[in-house]
């Protein structure tokens, strides 16, 4: 039974360490999900936590200025007149934007709230609703032919 | 023609029901017709999907685009080859690639097995088709494939066909995805056996050794399509990582993990007798995390880069999954007396502990993954809030475990099964450690020293790469005394003679190499400048001159090149070609990076965009020290996964000396 009483110690530690790496890993890089309209009632904690915020990318308001670039996210493409829907985007990663980063694209900006209410994004995803299919609406042209 | 598809698909449904209730039935009734009746539906089923997938490429091809899958993934001006590849590049396509692999397996598993195991075949065809029933649920009912579009009854005018995502009509994207999913769907084999086997109440190893293959080429395939897949995101997405541990590519992960966990687990039980329990759990765990990971990247559960359709198949993949566990589970509980380990645990020092650890840092990793993968999931539910983690997360946790298990690499082969005294550890691991000692203090004098983890990792590959370099030595140098042979040819028929340890080794040496290749993410370097023709920046000891900018367009995009001449000090080094393409039919653009690919460093260039005024072109330059490392040591991985299938010269007896150990000291004691 020894060598079970062994062979259990080091399985504790081994799982001891790697669940302490987590828990460090989880707090150093968690990230809260949040729409717009939630991001602007946040208050003061939207200055502090790191948020992941979903929207669509207004047209024609993509400026490029050296390695910057800014961009207004809209929470909603239909209700395009309501401020509270709005967020401004400064994006000054290293990585390339993406090639579906475009006008009308869906976006998802990963950052913090500045205080001036711009969002400073850290990395920026943009999607095409999906990876396989370029064209989703025709999905639904499809579903609706069908009935 | 869409009727006759469609058609097939509901028959083989039909068919495929059918095989389950009269496998089932026609063992419990001891009737052999309708066992064999249940074979032939399986090779009906084959027949059939074949029919439906034949059908689906040729409307691919001609492009009918009266059909919605083909207007959604294809369009007139694609070369054949992406229209070919578009039959997997949609949801209801690669479901019915999925079906049809699936049910391809099942007929050659079927076949091959049409004289053998008469007690466990019908339930293994009966796990094989119920899995392929649940496959064709989603297709003939749920997203067929052969859907027809207003526009193909004559309503409104039809199209020319969406296209298919510019960003998959690249080489590696054709086999990329075929190569996951025989990975995905050959493990099926292995777990259906496994259950026949449990079911059955079969004694021994039986399901071990004929599903060993197997399990061996579903391994390659998953290793294959996995690497593909990084390769891909290396030499398209413009960003030169490989690895973004994004849920796509981590649902891709999780059943290569246990994948490669029960590939050592078994040796415990075909050697020892142990770890019965365990293997059951782990095959039945790949498997599941197989159909999990196609769940992930079809529900849209988890939000990812790579932009999951949304769609109602979520559901049926968690009844599915649901069922299957809890059945499963039960099974292996209610047959756990059949599964007693026959040896025990000696030593910590020993081989079978290694085997130990090895699952445990496997299964660690792999759920550490999952958890990761899941978190915004599990957070909403606990908290209500919906928090993800990222590479941050995954990295700490994984480089670690990714030591511990390069460490066993080299030391789990050479160690003694049961116990291992300390003279033949310092026999065995005197050499690898100097060696790796003296490549760190090296390394740490030219500087490495800043990155600590890049050390450790470096030391860890000389440390396994001298231990596998010593076992091919020994073996090969007894040999080459013994038959007068040069150490070459020695080492061939060295591992000729027991091609599964040998091809073993050659595996982990491509673990090392392809490690080399990770751990030189450390020294990457990069810049984005904006340049105007006849400009020139610098990155590392490059210098990079811009001198042209071209345009053109041809019938499937349209396209910028940049032509820009690279030197180092005063030499040339060629000319690299960074170009930005626009596809017409799905309006989306696409940067072609340029790679000037090095055994020591890559140099990459991304021709990103081009300013406001339209006069300067944004590029970004990237090094990558050591990135061909990681293809490199691709090949080496595929040829020893190859070589462990050659048969073995020497037929090799697994005498379990630990168990005959164990009867006498039970005779001992009864005496």
């Amino acid at each position: 039974m020894k060598t079970y009483a062994k062979f259990g110690a080091i399985v504790l530690v081994v799982v001891g360490v790697l669940a302490w790496l987590a828990l460090g890993g989880v707090s150093e890089s968690k990230t809260y999900y949040k729409t717009i309209s939630e991001v602007q009632k946040m208050g003061d904690q939207a200055h502090v936590k790191r948020l992941r915020v979903d929207g669509y990318v207004v047209p024609g308001s993509i400026v490029r200025n050296g390695a910057q670039v800014s961009f207004i996210m809209h929470q909603d493409p239909a209700k395009r007149g309501q401020d509270a829907m709005r967020l401004k985007v400064v994006y000054s990663g290293i990585d390339p934007l993406p090639d579906t980063f475009k006008d009308d694209a869906q976006a998802m900006a990963d950052g913090k709230l500045g205080t001036d209410g711009v969002f400073q994004a850290s990395k920026i995803q943009a999607k095409c609703a999906s990876k396989y299919e370029a064209k989703p609406q025709l999905k639904t042209d499809a579903t609706r032919a069908g009935m | 023609m869409e009727n006759i598809g469609a058609l097939s698909i509901l028959l083989a449904f039909c068919l495929a029901v059918y095989a389950v209730i009269g496998s089932v039935i026609g063992k419990i009734k001891k009737n052999p017709f309708l066992v064999i009746s249940g074979e032939r539906a399986t090779y009906c089923v084959w027949i059939l999907l074949t029919t439906a997938s034949g059908l689906l490429i040729y409307s691919l091809l001609t492009g009918d685009f009266r059909l919605g899958y083909v207007a959604s993934h294809t369009d007139q001006t694609m070369p054949a080859i992406y229209k070919f590849t578009a039959w997997w590049g949609g949801q209801e396509g690669s479901l019915l690639l999925w079906a049809w692999l699936l049910s391809t397996y099942s007929a050659i598993v079927v076949f091959t097995n049409r004289h053998k195991f008469r007690d466990m075949m019908p339930w293994v065809t009966a796990v094989l088709m119920t899995t392929e029933t649940f496959f064709l649920i989603l297709i003939a009912f749920v997203l067929t494939p052969f859907g027809i579009l207003e526009a193909g009854r004559g309503n409104i005018v039809e199209g020319m066909g969406r296209g298919l995502n510019p960003l998959l009509q690249y080489w590696t994207m054709i086999i990329h995805p075929p190569m996951l999913y025989l990975g995905y769907v050959g493990f099926t084999v292995p777990f259906a056996f496994a259950m026949g086997s449990l079911i059955t109440k079969q004694p021994g190893e039986a399901w071990i050794h004929t599903t060993r293959r197997w399990t061996i080429v579903t391994w390659l395939f998953q290793s294959t399509g996995i690497l593909l897949g990084q390769g891909w995101a290396y030499a398209v997405l413009g960003w030169g990582g490989y690895w973004a541990w994004d849920p796509v590519e981590n649902a891709s992960l999780l059943p290569w993990i246990t994948a490669t966990a029960f590939l050592h687990s078994v040796m415990m039980q075909e050697k020892k007798g142990m770890m019965k329990v365990w293997n059951m759990v782990l095959v039945s765990g790949t498997f599941f995390l197989c159909i999990f990971g196609t769940f992930l990247t079809r529900s849209g559960v988890v939000s990812s880069v790579h932009a999951f359709a949304q769609s109602p198949i979520g559901k049926y993949f968690v009844w599915f999954l649901a069922i299957g566990i809890a059945a499963t589970l039960a099974l292996i509980l209610d047959r756990t007396k059949y599964l007693k380990s026959e040896a025990r645990l000696e030593s910590v020092v020993s081989r079978e502990s290694s085997f130990m650890f090895n699952n445990l840092i496997l299964l660690a990793s792999c759920f550490a993954v999952l958890w990761g993968t899941l978190f915004p999931v599990i957070s909403e539910a606990v908290t209500g809030e919906k928090i993800s983690v990222d590479a941050p997360f995954f990295n700490r946790i994984n480089v670690p475990i990714a030591f511990g298990l390069l460490l066993l690499t080299g030391v789990g082969p050479l160690i003694a099964w049961r116990r291992s005294s300390v003279e033949s550890l310092r026999r065995s691991f005197f050499w690898p450690s100097i060696a790796a000692l003296v490549l760190m203090v090296v390394l740490a004098v030219f500087g490495v020293y800043e990155h600590p983890y890049a050390l450790v990792s470096f030391g860890l590959c000389m440390f396994v790469a001298a231990t596998i370099f010593a076992e091919f030595y020994k073996g090969a140098s007894a040999i080459s005394v013994k038959s007068k042979v040069g150490l070459i040819p020695a080492a061939v028929e060295l591992t000729h003679r027991n091609t599964r340890r040998y091809g073993g080794y050659l595996v982990h040496m491509g673990i090392v190499f392809m490690f080399i290749g990770y751990t030189g993410t450390a020294f990457n370097q990069d810049t984005t400048k904006e340049v105007a023709p006849g400009g020139s920046f610098q990155l590392g000891h490059y210098n990079l001159k811009v001198t042209n900018m071209l345009q053109g367009e041809n019938d499937n995009y349209t396209w910028q090149r940049l032509t820009i001449d690279a030197s180092r000090g005063s030499t040339s080094i060629g000319t690299l070609e960074p170009e930005r393409r626009f596809y017409k039919a799905s309006q989306q653009p696409t940067s072609e990076v340029a790679i000037r690919r090095r055994l020591n460093e890559d140099l990459y260039l991304n021709f990103a965009g081009v300013s406001t005024d339209n006069q300067r072109a944004v590029v970004q330059a990237y090094v990558f020290p050591l990135v061909s490392w990681i293809w490199i040591g691709f090949w080496v991985l595929a040829m020893g996964t190859l070589v462990c299938l050659i048969p073995s010269k020497v037929r090799l007896s697994y005498a379990r000396t630990q168990v005959l150990g164990m009867a006498e000291k039970h005779a001992k004691v009864t005496s």
